[in-house]
């Protein structure tokens, strides 16, 4: 069962909730009777390929005792090559998932979730390098992090220290309601944005651009059309993926991240990637980004200062573009990306010595519209059409 | 390690006096620091005060502004 993918998922974990409502809203703890639900729900998932199934309790096991080993090397010693060999065991099943139908084999490897799974769990082997994961780490809380069932296959990706913090406070009563409110509030926005808006957007633009439109739009205007609908399209279908898993979070008591906050309302690229995919673009931040700047200053091998932030911005988005997939049209989005935001962020330098650009409503509304349209763009490249 | 040096420290690398007027402004709402300063952040106050900061614990919730990293900073010698 697809989660969030029918009225019937929506009925079920309804249900199931029931209990950890009741004893949220009587102040208590729902822990252990929302680590029994995950289970169930988990089941549903994934029970339908027996494959799969097995696939993901492997690949939890794999992970859970790959952090735990790790964390017990890291209380003793630092060495920096057993931590490369950590992360590169920790990425080895999602390239091997990614790589492996490239060679013909499709069915041998490879689950809903691997890449968010992942995800989470190469960021606990960095923040426990870094000495910021100390206390002994329960397996089972473990897994129920990496399980976590309302963002199991696609996100938000969260923060183990954060969703530790969640798990071991208990909100009084009425602090449970207001969160439990806010889940349901995000739960109705994710029913309007992606089975209405997204439906709709889908089933009267998207079926029939780019091509099929009987003479109404010239060729050149149905990509335009395309580029337009497919981006609102791609917005309110994630967007309202993203509320649903945030909602139902919340009321399991843990407060997920937000994912998307108006993109479309972004005053320039680098506003913008902190408004979409939020989760993600903050994990590519965190712990690519910044950490190969940090690493290349401290070596010391680049001189310009600017140069190593350019590569850092073309290794992130290279990163983010083939994970999406190792098709073309992928890495070029993220090739694209990295070309903006770089071109931005010259701008920027250049502008705050020359002060030409000054900071006012209309400059805003100019720079909404360039960067709307950059990204639509983007997302055009993303679509496939194109390439 | 007092605050004028810390205070200092933000003029320098964010280019911008507005530091020493206002210190609550929010440096990422401001533009005056985003992930890339946030290194040289790092790397400066490594060098300046010996201490060391791990990128995944500069939390830009709690060091938004020059009084929370003077405060922050004060905490960890």
């Amino acid at each position: 069962m697809t989660p969030y993918g029918n009225i019937v998922f929506f009925i079920i974990i309804g249900i199931l909730l029931m209990p950890t409502i009741i004893l949220g809203l009587r102040g208590k703890s729902a822990k252990r009777y929302n680590i029994f639900i995950s289970i169930v729900v988990l089941a549903l998932i994934f029970g339908n390929s027996l494959n799969g199934s097995i696939s993901l309790i492997l690949f939890t096991v794999f992970q859970i005792l790959l952090i735990i080993v790790y964390q017990k090397y890291r209380l003793q010693k630092n060495s920096t090559s057993v931590f490369v060999i950590a992360v590169l065991l920790s990425i080895l099943p999602l390239v091997l998932v990614k790589v492996l139908p490239m060679l013909g084999l499709h069915h041998l490897f490879g689950f809903l979730g691997v890449s968010y799974i992942t995800f989470k769990s190469v960021q606990m082997i960095l923040e426990t390098r870094d000495g910021l994961i100390k206390d002994k780490i329960s397996a089972v809380e473990l897994a129920y992090f990496l399980l976590f069932f309302p963002t199991v296959s696609s996100g938000p990706i969260d923060r183990w220290r954060r969703f530790y913090k969640d798990l071991h406070t208990v909100p009084s009563g009425q602090d449970y309601q207001k969160l439990l409110l806010s889940g349901i509030n995000c739960i109705f926005l994710g029913f309007l944005y992606k089975f209405i808006l997204a439906y709709l957007i889908y089933n009267y633009t998207l079926i029939y651009l780019p091509s099929q439109t009987y003479n109404y739009l010239t060729p050149f205007q149905g990509q335009i059309a395309y580029m337009y609908m497919y981006s609102f399209y791609l917005f309110f279908d994630f967007a309202g993926y993203s509320a649903f898993a945030v909602g139902v979070s919340r009321i399991m008591g843990v407060q997920t991240p937000i994912n998307f906050n108006r993109p479309f309302s972004s005053r320039n690229i680098k506003d913008f990637w902190n408004r979409w995919h939020m989760s993600l673009s903050f994990w590519f931040r965190d712990y690519v980004y910044m950490r190969f700047v940090l690493w290349m200053t401290k070596k010391k091998w680049i001189k310009n200062k600017y140069t190593v932030s350019y590569l850092g911005f073309f290794l992130l988005f290279f990163l983010m573009g083939i994970w999406h997939g190792l098709e073309l049209h992928y890495v070029v989005y993220g090739l694209y990306h990295a070309l903006l935001i770089i071109s931005f962020d010259k701008f920027e330098r250049w502008n705050k010595k020359r002060k030409i650009w000054p900071k006012n409503k209309w400059t805003h509304a100019i720079g909404v519209f360039i960067t709307f349209n950059a990204i639509c763009f983007g997302f055009y490249i993303f679509s496939g059409t194109l390439l | 390690m007092d605050k004028q040096q810390v205070l200092e420290m933000l003029v320098e690398l964010c280019e911008d006096d507005i530091i020493l007027e206002n210190q609550d402004i929010d440096l990422f709402e401001e533009g005056l620091l985003d992930s890339f300063g946030t290194i040289n952040l790092l790397v400066e106050i490594e060098s300046r005060f010996n201490i060391s900061v791990p990128i995944t614990d500069f939390n830009r919730e709690e060091w938004n502004t020059p009084n929370r990293i003077a405060a922050e900073l004060a905490e960890r010698q």
